[in-house]
């Protein structure tokens, strides 16, 4: 399996080669269009990651001391934005989550591209993932 | 003379720029806030770096200058809103601080258990909150006037809500969402019918209508200066002389006082009492600027230009498949909070800034209008003076241009 860091550069790779920032919204979208809805039931508010401008749900399960996440959105490029999240993410433990540095959207230029407000979306979503990984590291080691 | 739309919009330089590589900026979130004509950066300008000195207080100069111009905005303010004394006129920081000051100095004032306050469905949270929290604090309760399919305040509703307990009514002028502009005329007649006051919050109403408040004989109106092309920070509250007396103040401090010993303040006349502090008056005078370049072209004309191009904009964006508008009101200003089926407001408002296109996406601080229609947010683009017709061909190409993506 690949490093985190890995699947960061690959991210990095594939949005280079889009000279317009169109392209990798469309780019975006697709990716958005592919990811796989959570089950229903788990569209609740107890999985809602409250943003000013679109609804994300992030739903965790944890296996054999990873962590397993499904995440959707109700706006498009959002469900994108989660579906790299969970690429990087993915089956991962909590100690490899914790101690990772996510690099790739500052490189992309997705802070940039998206106003405070609308970052701070993304970035509620990679704390959220984050928190989800501690407790799921003290749970294991208490 | 005819309004000529390339000559004024030459007075704001920030409108011809490339937001983007090769993308010219499309300004249409005027309802947010309005860009700044030359004349207001500079006379901010010439008051910073020629003038300053803090008003009302030193014996020099610079202090007695400032002073003037200060004072001078409040006659012009005055004048611009037909308010029968400058005494009448309170600057605030904006449209939200002249509503907190009346909600609580009026509430403080009039206010007992039992009473009852009335707002509308259509308003922006800034004129919801403060009454709520009013009512919490004296134990009153909170009505509201729904509004219909087209957006427009059920006024029949209004008149069987209204009761001896009611004391205060507060509604927009025009709506930041719908557009609609509130016939705040037979509301006002209305409410004092049954011995209310009325506050109208004028924020989106203020550049659109002429505003006579002695015609209008609401009791308070308030507006934001950086709405009506003025600078941020700076807001008015009109207020009728003889309540104004009567309100306790909402803020205590320097200058507001008349005579201060450790048992005892008294406070100073009208307008200085509700005005503690040092007043932005920097960008005050830079409110004068702008209402002086509103009232050398004439409302009346570049109203008469926003609503053609608002009725332009509809004929056009209505041909788009799965186009859905938010208020159809009659009477309406040129605001045009839109949904397109299958695409999202979050989605949409990224990718039309992409292409240079400035709009406000999402719940536009009026969580119940959402509510009213059950959608999450809406994409508004909302038109001034300033735009023209190539402006809006070129959103109506950029909106079915996006609308593929989503296909």
């Amino acid at each position: 399996m690949k490093t985190i860091n890995e699947v960061q550069d690959e991210i990095i790779e594939e949005f280079s080669m889009f000279d317009d920032w169109m392209d990798k919204y469309a780019n975006l979208i697709e990716m958005g269009n592919e990811l796989n809805d959570i089950d229903p039931k788990y569209k609740v508010d107890n999985y809602l990651i409250k943003g000013c401008q679109s609804r994300v749900w992030l739903y965790p399960t944890f296996e054999d001391g990873k962590i397993h996440f499904e995440g959707e959105s109700d706006a498009i490029i959002v469900k994108g934005l989660v579906s790299l999240l969970l690429k990087v993410y993915e089956d991962r433990t909590a100690k490899e989550i914790l101690e990772s540095e996510l690099y790739f959207i500052d490189d992309i230029g997705l802070t940039q591209h998206l106003s405070p407000t609308r970052s701070n979306g993304l970035l509620s979503m990679v704390k959220q993932m984050r928190l989800y990984a501690l407790a799921y590291d003290r749970k294991i080691n208490s | 003379m005819s309004f000529d739309v390339q000559e004024f919009r030459s007075h704001f330089p920030i409108l011809d720029q490339e937001i983007y590589p090769k993308k010219k900026l499309v300004y249409f979130d005027n309802a947010a806030t309005t860009q700044k004509p030359k004349c207001v950066a500079e006379a901010v300008e010439h008051y910073m770096m020629k003038v300053n000195g803090n008003i009302h207080r030193g014996t020099h100069k610079m202090a007695s200058d400032a002073t003037r111009a200060y004072e001078a905005v409040r006659d012009q303010v005055c004048s611009f809103m037909n308010a029968a004394s400058r005494e009448e006129i309170i600057f605030t920081k904006g449209t939200t601080e002249s509503i907190n000051l009346v909600a609580w100095s009026l509430g403080e004032m009039c206010l007992q258990t039992g009473d009852e306050v009335i707002v509308s469905e259509m308003e922006h949270h800034a004129n919801i909150v403060p009454w709520q929290v009013l009512c919490q604090r004296k134990g009153a309760i909170l009505k509201v006037i729904p509004f219909d399919k087209n957006g427009e305040l059920r006024l029949d509703v209004f008149e069987t809500l209204l009761s001896d307990k009611t004391k205060v009514v507060s509604v927009n002028h025009a709506s930041n969402v719908l557009g609609t502009i509130n016939p705040i005329e037979k509301i006002i007649q209305l409410a004092h019918l049954n011995g209310a006051y009325v506050v109208i919050d004028g924020a989106q109403g203020i550049g659109h209508c002429e505003v006579d408040v002695q015609k209008l004989d609401c009791d308070f109106y308030a507006f934001s200066g950086h709405k009506v092309y003025g600078p941020t920070g700076t807001g008015v509250l009109y207020g009728k002389r003889e309540l104004l007396e009567q309100m306790p103040p909402f803020m205590t401090g320097g200058e507001m006082i008349e005579t201060v010993t450790f048992e005892q303040t008294t406070y100073n006349v009208l307008p200085y009492k509700f005005e503690p502090g040092t007043p932005n008056y920097t960008d005050v005078i830079g409110l004068g600027a702008a209402i002086g370049f509103v009232l050398s072209y004439g409302k009346g004309k570049m109203v008469a230009w926003e609503e053609e191009l608002y009725q332009y904009a509809i004929s056009k964006l209505s041909q788009i498949d799965g186009f859905r508008l938010f208020g159809s009101a009659e009477n309406k200003v040129g605001i045009i909070s839109f949904a397109i089926e299958g695409v999202h407001h979050f989605d949409l408002g990224t990718l039309l800034d992409q292409l240079g296109f400035a709009v406000r996406t999402g719940r536009l601080c009026a969580d119940p209008i959402m509510d009213h229609f059950e959608v999450q947010g809406v994409t508004r683009a909302a038109l001034s003076p300033y735009n023209t017709k190539e402006e809006v061909d070129s959103f109506y190409s950029a909106l079915l241009r996006l609308q593929q993506m989503f296909v």
